[in-house]
């Protein structure tokens, strides 16, 4: 059995403040993970590297076993909710059916085999009323759920999420989570950036914790530790504790 | 040479060249400020916008009126400038086509009333072409007078709200937050740029009016990191080639000074675009050269490092050990062959030196004193990183300055105390020190 | 065909051609280079010239897509490398316009181009420049060019449409799919510099600045749906086109710049009056939340 992913020797620089240095792991098939760590320790940069958005200055990335670019169509990808223009005059069903893109090819249209898949992916994040609706009249938790209805679209195997909790409501947190929860059940893989630290134990199954280096990558419950966390945000987490952020982990 | 004496006798070419400098001078100097604030295509809208306002003063008045002129463009740019921040703030069009939109319409309306004026009696002596393109040569001595006055009415206002337009470039909002009038600053600034405009557009024209805002500017951004440094010699580059442009058009037959002075600011740009120092590319190329096999050697270097230090912990560190290129390709992939030549540039800085008789690939090399400190201090530094993305407060309002010189060296002493307290805090000290070697 | 009908067909088609390609510079953000390589058309046009020595439409639609290319690959080449992006345009556009205007005043006596007409055309002239194949009039030759450009728009968007737009919408998405993002930018810029020069003739360079921007910005504000935005805006166009030619016959005025001021005025309503985003709309919809 091939790990869906497997990274080697990343690295990412930026002038010359390292951004990613030398991060290596493989992920198992099959789990939930959180990709956590302080700001600046390129938890976005990671994903954004993987999926070749931006340069690596070394580093190989491997789907299945395969090389990235083989393989493309097997990954999701759901950017930050800021990274486009709301504005655009398009519709939520459309922006869910641009997930299928990659599937339906060069100079053709979009079947209607194709709208089921996106109309039933709106369904399954409870956004089936809003199919018609022009996207900037959509909340914050809305856009956010059409954007993971437009990964489902994409009918996937590993999914890259770069922090779908930013800015949502409670009860498109929890609509999230459901979802996430029923991928995995699907056997697929998801790797989600995340900045809630209260939250990663309930959620995630794997913690990559991240800051520059690969600090530690494993289930949570063996990596989630005082120790490791100590090792990633060091002094941040004093502050985190005094603001009740971690009042749901017992050192 | 004679040539250019005999030009320059005639008293109409220097009113002519007086007029170019002034106009190289005020919108190299005011495009400064447009350019910080983002602002650049900016005095494009202005110059076509003026097109409507002279022709309406021109309507008004029927005759030609530098003073007028000046008037109509001032209101029709301040108007201009007015329609496009509606249209920003009102709808969900973007800046960029609001721009567009109404640089277009107002030229668009510019024209009608144009070809109204040339069908009227006195159309054809109204000099209005010469707005299109730009006639430096129409120039007499009653607009280049005026031009003097505006330009330094523009420079004293300039050099009198320095700081408050240096604010308003940097930091608005802080500016606002001191309780200065950030919008009526902004508002002055629209102002003396639409002015500056104004005086170039006889001579160079519409279209390209917005190179002279534009183009200095630039230019002197590559020279230097400071605003009063950059102002002065965006003004300096203008003036430059406005007298350039001037005298080669004047000495070749048929030549156009407007465009002439443009291709002049723009090939002051190309040599700064290449050969200015810190920002030219011809410097970035090398650096960026550079620092690729500066890359390469501290990737080696840290690598006998973290064998060497692996070794030590495990207790198998024997003085004369050496590590095969095969073992340090293991820690950090490169091809072999790049590796040996790296290795080798090394060897011959003194950093390395090679353990043994093998050669070739199979050679096993270690790190010297001199080597092992470096790479001590490269493997101090990175951990150091991780310790300031750990704790964000360390660091305070320090700003590293990778020119000049390593971290450690930089950094004020009680925050180094700081920050070594927390590297053993987190075990992330590097361990193997050389003779000379790291401070521990 | 009569003389007026010709005029206001040309006027038609180069404000439909020219909105329809326009609203993807709208949505791209990409305005401003619409401008600036409507302007760098004329160096295109000059050299396409002094190489072909004639004036055949096909040497300049050659010439302009070029100078097209060529200055959005300067524009992209200097913003990388540290230039902010509206003076990257702004050098760009003025420079290779600089060229222009001064090879056209140094060849003076072999090219025929007169400047104000690269400004703000003269599409009255359009209908006494006949297309004529084995004798045969076939209609102004304006027409022909500005409506092959305009089908050859709609064929490859229509083709490209979905591809088009994910890389307008979300870029990072498409380069994530595996698009080649930054090639369907060339070809639509390919798209936008051929109907420039197509348009060039009858029209002039600010002229179709107006073209690319107004009608397709209007329609932005009628709509939110994009095939629509993009039929509107061609509708829109050709009312323009329309209503300026009879108000410059009624002003005896530029026919090109009327156009231009009625497609103005045109947008004026719609940001006061569109029922989904005017001002005025909003406005009283925020009163009668207040009440």
């Amino acid at each position: 059995m091939e790990h869906p992913v497997t990274v080697e020797n990343l690295t990412v620089a930026y002038h010359q403040k390292p951004v990613l240095r030398e991060v290596e792991f493989s992920v198992p098939k099959g789990k939930l993970i959180g990709i956590v760590g302080p700001n600046g320790a390129g938890k976005s940069t990671l994903i954004k590297s993987i999926l070749g958005l931006i340069p690596r200055a070394s580093g190989e990335v491997q789907i299945f076993g395969k090389p990235y670019k083989q393989e493309r169509r097997r990954i999701g990808y759901v950017p930050q909710r800021e990274s486009v223009d709301w504005d655009f005059p398009t519709s939520a069903l459309d922006v869910v059916l641009m997930g299928r893109y990659g599937h339906i090819g060069w100079f053709r249209r979009p079947s209607s085999k194709d709208k089921a898949l996106a109309m039933s992916a709106l369904e399954k994040v409870g956004m089936a009323d809003y199919a018609d609706r022009q996207i900037s009249q959509l909340s914050g938790g809305q856009q956010q759920r059409v954007f993971l209805a437009r990964a489902l679209a994409q009918d996937a195997e590993i999914y890259f999420m770069d922090e779908p909790f930013v800015g949502v409501d409670a009860a498109t947190e929890k609509a999230i989570i459901a979802l996430l929860t029923e991928l995995k059940h699907q056997g697929k893989t998801v790797l989600v950036v995340h900045h809630d630290l209260q939250t990663v134990t309930e959620y995630f199954d794997w913690v990559l914790l991240l800051n520059i280096r690969l600090i530690e990558f494993g289930p949570t419950e063996e990596v989630f530790t005082a120790e490791n966390l100590q090792k990633t945000y060091g002094g941040r987490l004093s502050l985190l504790q005094e603001s009740g952020n971690l009042s749901a982990f017992k050192a | 040479m004679e040539s250019l004496w005999l030009i320059l006798s005639d008293p109409n070419t220097r009113w002519v060249l007086a007029a170019c400098v002034l106009l190289g001078l005020s919108s190299g100097v005011l495009g400064c400020f447009a350019l910080l604030r983002k602002h650049s295509l900016l005095g494009d809208a202005f110059a076509h916008a003026a097109l409507p306002g002279i022709c309406i003063a021109f309507m008004l008045v029927g005759s030609k009126s530098i003073t007028l002129f000046l008037i109509g463009a001032v209101v029709a740019g301040l108007l201009a400038a007015a329609c496009i921040q509606a249209i920003t703030r009102y709808s969900r069009i973007k800046e960029d086509t609001a721009l567009g939109l109404v640089l277009s319409v107002f030229f668009g309306f510019g024209i009608v009333l144009l070809t109204k004026i040339q069908q009227s009696a006195n159309g054809n002596q109204s000099g209005l072409d010469s707005f299109l393109f730009g006639k430096a040569a129409s120039l007499v001595g009653t607009d280049v007078k005026v031009m003097m006055g505006v330009a330094a009415v523009l420079l004293f206002v300039c050099w009198l709200f320095f700081k408050e337009f240096k604010l308003l470039s940097f930091d608005p909002g802080f500016g606002r937050g001191l309780g200065l009038p950030m919008g009526l600053f902004n508002a002055l600034l629209m102002l003396l740029i639409v002015l500056a405009v104004v005086i170039g557009l006889q001579a160079v024209g519409v279209v390209l009016m917005a190179a002279m805002l534009i183009i200095p500017a630039l230019a002197a951004r590559y020279w230097t990191e400071r605003l009063d440094r950059m102002i002065v010699l965006a003004g300096l580059f203008g003036a430059l080639s406005g007298a350039a442009g001037t005298l080669v058009s004047s000495l070749t037959y048929n030549m156009p000074t407007g465009p002439v002075i443009v291709l002049c600011a723009t090939a002051l740009f190309l040599l700064s675009l290449i050969v200015a120092p810190q920002r030219g590319l011809a410097v970035k190329g090398m650096r960026r050269i550079k620092l690729r096999s500066r890359i390469a050697e501290e990737n080696l270097l840290q690598s006998l490092y973290d064998l060497a230090e692996k070794d030590l912990l495990a207790g198998r560190l024997r003085p004369g050990i050496g590590y095969r290129i095969a073992q340090l390709i293991e820690r950090r992939p490169t091809a072999p062959k790049a590796a040996l030549r790296t290795l080798r540039r090394l060897h011959r800085d003194g950093l390395v030196k090679r353990v043994g008789a093998a050669q070739g690939l199979e050679t096993r090399w270690m790190l010297t004193d001199k080597g092992g400190e470096l790479a001590y201090e490269l493997t101090l530094h990175q951990r150091m990183w991780e310790i300031f993305n750990m704790y964000e407060g360390v660091l305070g309002s320090f700003k590293w300055d990778g020119r000049q010189g390593g971290l450690a060296e930089q950094l004020p002493p009680e925050v180094l105390q700081e920050v070594d307290r927390l590297l053993d805090a987190h075990e992330l000290k590097p361990r193997l020190t050389f003779a000379g070697g790291g401070r521990a | 065909m009569s003389y007026e009908l010709w005029v206001i067909l040309t006027g038609a088609l180069v404000a439909s051609s020219c909105s329809f390609i326009g609203c993807w510079l709208i949505l791209r953000r990409m305005a401003m280079l619409g401008d600036a390589i409507s302007h760098t058309a004329l160096p295109g046009i000059v050299i396409a010239f002094l190489i072909s020595h004639s004036l055949d439409s096909w040497a300049m639609l050659i010439g302009a897509a070029v100078f097209g290319l060529l200055t959005t690959f300067l524009v992209q080449t200097l913003h990388q490398s540290g230039v902010q992006s509206d003076a990257a345009i702004g050098v760009t556009f003025t420079s290779l316009f600089a060229v222009g205007v001064v090879l056209v005043s140094v060849y003076a006596r072999d090219v025929h181009i007169d400047l104000a007409h690269v400004l703000y055309g003269e599409i009255a002239y359009v209908p006494w420049n006949q297309l004529v194949v084995g004798g045969v009039e076939l209609g102004p030759r304006a027409v022909w060019m500005v409506g092959g450009t305009f089908l050859l728009s709609l064929a490859v968007i229509g083709l490209l449409y979905k591809e088009f737009k994910i890389t307008s919408f979300d870029p990072a998405l498409a380069a994530a799919l595996g698009l080649p993002v930054t090639l369907l930018h060339y070809i639509l810029m390919t798209l936008v510099s051929m109907t420039t020069v197509s348009a060039f003739e009858s029209v002039g360079a600010i002229l179709v600045v107006a073209m690319l921007i107004v009608p397709g910005a209007t329609a932005y504000l009628l709509t939110d749906r994009l095939g629509i935005m993009l039929g509107m805006s061609c509708i829109i166009g050709i009312v323009t086109a329309v209503i300026g030619y009879y108000a410059a016959v009624l002003l005896n005025a530029s026919i090109a710049g009327a156009m231009t001021t009625t497609a103005g005025t045109l947008f004026l309503l719609a940001f006061l009056f569109s029922p989904s985003h005017g001002v005025v709309m909003k406005w009283r919809a925020k009163r009668r939340l207040a009440n």
